[in-house]
């Protein structure tokens, strides 16, 4: 990504002549550009620990890898101040309605970077009861970072994804400036499991079966699994 | 589990006193790998009160359900209540059981004798359907109000049920590999019952909780007529460490009632460490308490060592090699509570900063044996998996005598007397020596009540028994001795560092080869240690499979919380968070 991007974005890069004399003094850029900067170095995490990855995030804010370098210190504890929401551990069931709640209240522009297995995918958690398979099936994830947990560099490196996706950003494309609402994710409930919303109409059709639903035949799959090799 | 029948005759053994006590009603239990007594159900609460006042046992330490089921015809299902009972002056255990059946499955609750069992009852009610009779406030814990099913029972199936134990036939090289989320009907970690209606469902705001809230406020008397206000402090609440909740009833600022919510990071540890191997729970445990995970291993290996008998026992290095890494996560994790107790009390991030640094010099002795900061999975049943790297030693040497004692001294020198830590510590969230005892509290909170229980001189493990130290040990059993007990542990444990370091043998660090399965015979086991957060035990039984049958972990942090609300009572809402840190709970053991 460095060809494309100038170690420093103010100089001279619309095409514009600026007398030597002046160079010092004035720099020419596109608006893009100083909007972007002005992003990239003051991302405010939110101050959203779930799991042991929140551990590993507390050491990225502390001395050692020191989080300040990249402008993101400044951790929020509300929602409402955030512009990054690091989903820092498993997801449970019963956690995700407040996540998304947590999601909605933040102000756009605001990104969510999945940390660890378990938030993109459920991890070593996966198969449990109460375990949502992923923070990606209710909010959408920007950057993933794979890891069990993942170490402090590793999450480093998926902050400046997090500032190479707002390099990329154009003021006049992004969603939040065009006409229309965004609408809320809608906030998945606790009924006898957890309940999208969105899903209704599916849960309805399966449930409504007199008969218990047969599992979805998977074409792959042979009619009975082969026998186990003795351990 | 068929042949391990209930009323099976004990052989002609002497009956012991408690038996003579209670003919009939209390029975050795007979079956073979098992110890302690099977109880009559209508006879629990008296032979409970008997054991406590007459016998001495006065510490219940866990209790928990276990589901014999089978499907087989005939089979003799049953739930089995196992309650661990320690003396709070030292030595083994008593173990008695509960048995009942598994469709009418009713137990006298033990809260008012033990007011421990209290959150642990809770659990089994909530997991296992197991209704305690007089329980003052059975709700679940770990799931929601208005789940379906109680999801530890042996016939309940979760959403991505493949088989009943790993390895699974299809992660075999012959089995065809597929994603589970393509055999669930909705793609995703859920099932409802036959006939739900989402459409119609409203979910309701938890009545349960305020209503119980409401009735432990009826016990506070006023003398104005004051509106009382309900606060829910968390889950997501930079003072509750992670996703913890506290429903609080407040009078102006005074607390007049609490109640813990928990359970928002309940991710089924127990109930995937009973479809895992033996081997495949080790690095499980790490996530359980995830700031100490040697800990956690080294209770794990030695509730199986237990039951594997002879041939499971470490050499002498790897015994060492354990007692070195336990020692390291007690000081890692005590940097890391005391730096976020100052976080409660306001000095926000600056003492944590100087503890997590150093805490990260042992992370990285940690990663450089085990390959990882946190998560180690270090131990194997008969040792430990690697050897220091080369020059390892020498780094802990260094940290042990040099670095780390200094360190320590800083932090002392700093926060401990310092004036606002003083006024803010000393006489909030007080617990009497009776009550740590009663309420089951273990570890630092335990011992800063004035009880000096510590599980490494009442009842060694390891090698424990060779090492020279004092149990810490401190009398106001306030916030402020909470915080002062860890800085004496911290010194204890570079003491027993210091000699494990100069002591350690050259030799073999695993008995026999590092297995890929093991053998475990059938029968129980209660392995405890003591963790850097109090006594985590953990409760197997096997069958004589590949597969622990039954895998409970005896987490302190859960078990410490039940004091909580106790501490807090008629404090200001302030202080409610000053003595949540102080008990310095993790949620991963919480909710496992």
């Amino acid at each position: 990504m460095t060809e494309n991007r100038p170690a420093n974005p103010t100089v001279n890069t619309a095409g514009y002549e600026v007398p030597p004399e002046l160079r010092q003094n004035i720099a020419i850029t596109t608006l893009d550009k100083i909007w972007n900067m002005g992003r990239r170095y003051s991302v405010w995490p939110m101050m959203f620990g779930l799991a042991c990855c929140a551990i590993e995030m507390i050491c990225t804010a502390a001395s050692r890898y020191d989080l300040a370098r990249f402008g993101m210190e400044v951790m929020r504890p509300s929602p409402r101040q955030s512009d990054l929401m690091i989903v820092s551990g498993t997801v449970t069931k019963k956690m995700i309605p407040q996540i998304v709640r947590l999601y909605n209240q933040m102000p756009e522009p605001k990104y969510v970077l999945s940390m660890g297995a378990c938030a993109s995918g459920g991890g070593p958690f996966k198969e449990g009861y109460n375990v949502v398979s992923g923070v990606d099936q209710y909010v959408p994830v920007d950057v993933y970072i794979p890891g069990c947990p993942p170490t402090p560099q590793a999450l480093l490196n998926g902050l400046m994804k997090i500032q190479e996706k707002i390099d990329s950003e154009s003021i006049t494309k992004v969603r939040w400036y065009r006409k229309g609402e965004i609408p809320e994710i809608p906030v998945p409930l606790l009924g006898p499991d957890i309940i999208d919303p969105r899903e209704n109409a599916m849960i309805k059709e399966y449930t409504s079966k007199p008969a218990p639903v047969p599992l979805a035949a998977n074409p792959q799959a042979p009619a009975t699994p082969p026998a186990a090799a003795t351990s | 589990m068929t042949e391990q029948t209930a009323t099976a005759p004990a052989p002609a053994a002497e009956p012991t006193e408690l038996e003579k006590r209670f003919p009939g009603a209390v029975k050795r239990d007979a079956r073979p790998g098992y110890e302690g007594y099977v109880v009559e159900a209508g006879k629990l609460r008296e032979v409970a009160t008997a054991i406590r006042d007459e016998m001495g046992y006065d510490y219940l330490s866990s209790v928990t359900a276990v589901d014999y089921f089978s499907d087989a015809p005939n089979a003799n299902n049953f739930i089995e209540v196992v309650y661990h009972l320690y003396k709070s002056t030292g030595g083994g255990s008593l173990v008695y059981k509960v048995q009942v059946p598994r469709d009418n499955s009713v137990v006298p609750s033990l809260v008012d004798i033990y007011p421990g069992a209290d959150f642990q009852e809770r659990e089994a009610w909530d997991l296992y359907g197991v209704k305690f009779d007089g329980h003052p406030d059975l709700r679940r814990i770990l799931m929601w109000e208005g789940f379906n099913g109680h999801p530890m029972r042996k016939d309940w199936k979760e959403p991505y049920f493949e088989e009943e134990l790993k390895p699974f036939k299809n992660r075999w090289p012959e089995g065809q590999v597929y994603r589970i989320e393509d055999h669930n009907p909705f793609g995703r970690n859920v099932k409802y019952p036959a006939g739900f209606d989402p459409e119609g469902f409203r979910e309701s705001a938890d009545p349960a909780l305020y209503d119980s809230l409401e009735r432990a406020a009826r016990a506070y008397s006023e003398d104005i007529d004051t509106e009382q206000v309900v606060v829910n402090l968390g889950p997501q609440h930079p003072s509750t460490h992670g996703v913890f909740r506290m429903a609080v009833r407040l009078d102006g600022e005074t607390i007049v009632a609490l109640k813990p919510v928990m359970g928002y990071l309940h991710r089924n540890h127990e109930q995937i460490g009973e479809r895992n191997t033996w081997i495949m729970n080790m690095p499980f445990t790490d996530r359980l308490d995830y700031l100490s995970s040697m800990s956690n291993n080294f209770g794990y290996a030695l509730a199986v060592e237990k039951l594997m008998g002879e041939k499971a026992a470490p050499p002498e290095r790897a015994q060492y090699i354990r007692v070195i890494m336990a020692e390291l996560t007690r000081i890692s994790n005590h940097l890391w509570a005391i730096g976020f107790l100052l976080n409660d009390l306001g000095a926000f991030f600056t003492p944590a900063l100087y503890a997590i640094t150093e805490r990260e010099l042992i992370l990285d002795i940690f990663e450089a044996t085990t390959g990882s900061r946190m998560m180690c999975n270090y131990f194997r049943f008969g040792g430990v998996a690697r050897d220091f790297p080369a020059g390892q030693l020498d780094k802990i040497k260094d940290l042990v005598r040099e670095r780390l004692p200094r360190k320590i001294d800083e932090l002392d020198l700093y926060l401990t007397q310092n004036e606002l830590v003083r006024s803010r510590g000393e006489n909030v969230g007080v617990i009497t020596p009776e009550e740590a005892i009663a309420y089951s509290t273990a570890g630092p909170v335990l011992r800063a009540s004035g009880v000096p229980y510590d599980i490494r001189r009442a009842d060694p493990y390891g090698i424990y028994d060779r090492f020279d130290f004092d149990v810490a040990v401190r009398y106001h059993g306030d916030v402020y001795d909470r915080y002062m007990i860890r800085l004496d542990e911290m010194r204890q444990s570079l003491h027993i560092l210091e000699q494990a370091v100069k002591q350690i043998p050259e030799g073999e660090i695993m008995t026999g080869k590092n297995p890929y399965q093991v053998r475990v015979p059938a029968g129980e086991s209660y392995g405890r240690v003591e963790g850097p957060k109090g006594e985590l035990g953990y409760y197997v039984v096997s069958n004589g499979k590949a597969n622990p049958y039954r895998y409970h972990v005896r987490a302190p942090s859960f078990i410490n919380l039940t004091i909580l609300e106790k501490m807090c009572v008629g404090s200001k809402v302030a202080d409610a968070v000053v003595n949540l840190g102080s008990i310095d709970i993790v949620l991963g053991e919480v909710d496992r």
